[in-house]
């Protein structure tokens, strides 16, 4: 059995996010103790299944759209110490293996931030498509991928007073997905 | 390239000054070092004040935008920069999302009359710079001795310590120009 036949989606479809039911967003270990969570308000992501049902998921964020809870964290965040939101406006994602196996969607893909492609493995869940208001047809997507954000440039840190650091070199990804067929 | 020159020491012989006229004479003829020569009238800051800002602090503000990179010389009291720097920096970096500081290359450069050379002073520099989102070169460049560091027309004695100086002023020279920018979201 191929992966892909076991997806939900039919072939020769394309989704788009409807972005005001979406959310971009990340978590991160601040001070050993707590999480931090902060999300990026401008995005956009595409998944289409070709004629013979092989799926492609794509997706771009704005960097300097990044939202938390205080100005001047968000200022520090898109300067060159985290995001050099000057420089690299746009953190890309593009699948390279969408697949699904025992009930959970696992996409393969390469991640573009801060100037840095690396592989990634994104780990989540897919709906089937359901009928909603003016017969649109609407499908979820959860999907979670953990990257060490040192590898991507984003190295600021803070020592404690008693050892550790302020920040968390691995980020949780988290994406969750409304898309609407095309 | 138009680099304004900092000095977090204010007296009027002061060697981070020479240190400064000294990297503007090892800059291309297309380039140019101008040494802020206000940095003594700025006020204590005070967050009652940041949005009517005094005029010193807007004429540091205005020629730090006008400038393409900053060159900031310090020397090193109780192993920090002085309180007058780090008083002009805190009053630049408020509200941090409008600081002419952001995205501007700077590097950060110091000498001391003992032998290290503000070594300590320039980390601090350049962690301050960082925190308020400039482009700081990784780089340091520590003139112990600071009284015999320099030459009669002023520039630094000696040659690899020169040559040190014209490495961080290219590298600031790279980061001033324009770098290929993916596409935007």
């Amino acid at each position: 059995m191929t992966a892909i036949a076991s997806t939900p989606i039919p072939a020769g479809s394309t989704w788009a996010v409807d972005a005001v039911h979406s959310t971009v967003g990340f978590a991160v270990k601040h001070m050993v103790v707590a999480t931090f969570r902060g999300q990026f308000d401008r995005y956009d992501a595409t998944l289409t299944a070709a004629e013979d049902g092989t799926l492609r998921l794509t997706g771009s964020v704005a960097a300097d759209s990044i939202a938390v809870k205080d100005e001047n964290l968000a200022a520090h965040l898109s300067a060159p110490d985290f995001f050099d939101t000057e420089r690299f406006p746009a953190i890309t994602f593009n699948s390279t293996l969408v697949r699904a196996e025992n009930n959970e969607l696992i996409v393969d893909g390469e991640l573009t931030l801060k100037g840095t492609t690396r592989p990634i493995e994104a780990r989540g869940t897919i709906t089937e498509p359901a009928v909603t208001f003016g017969d649109v047809e609407k499908i979820g997507i959860e999907l979670e991928a953990i990257v060490d954000r040192t590898e991507y440039g984003l190295s600021w840190n803070a020592p404690l007073p008693k050892g550790g650091f302020a920040l968390a070199n691995d980020v949780k990804l988290i994406v969750n997905l409304e898309l609407a067929r095309a | 390239m138009k680099v304004i020159g900092l000095s977090g020491s204010l007296r009027a012989g002061s060697h981070n000054a020479k240190l400064l006229r000294a990297a503007g004479d090892l800059l291309p003829p297309e380039a140019d070092l101008t040494l802020y020569e206000g940095l003594k009238s700025i006020p204590p800051f005070d967050e009652d004040d940041e949005h009517t800002r005094p005029e010193s602090v807007q004429a540091l503000f205005d020629a730090i935008a006008r400038a393409d990179a900053v060159l900031l010389a310090t020397p090193e009291y109780n192993h920090s920069i002085p309180g007058q720097l780090k008083n002009a920096l805190d009053w630049l970096s408020r509200p941090l999302a409008e600081s002419p500081l952001r995205n501007k290359p700077a590097a950060v450069v110091g000498t001391s009359t003992g032998l290290f050379g503000a070594v300590w002073a320039q980390a601090e520099a350049r962690k301050v710079l960082s925190a308020i989102g400039a482009r700081v070169i990784d780089r340091e460049l520590p003139i112990g001795l600071a009284d015999d560091a320099f030459g009669e027309h002023g520039g630094l004695a000696d040659e690899d310590q020169a040559l040190a100086l014209a490495g961080i002023l290219a590298e600031l020279a790279g980061e001033v120009r324009p770098m290929p920018v993916p596409a935007a979201a």
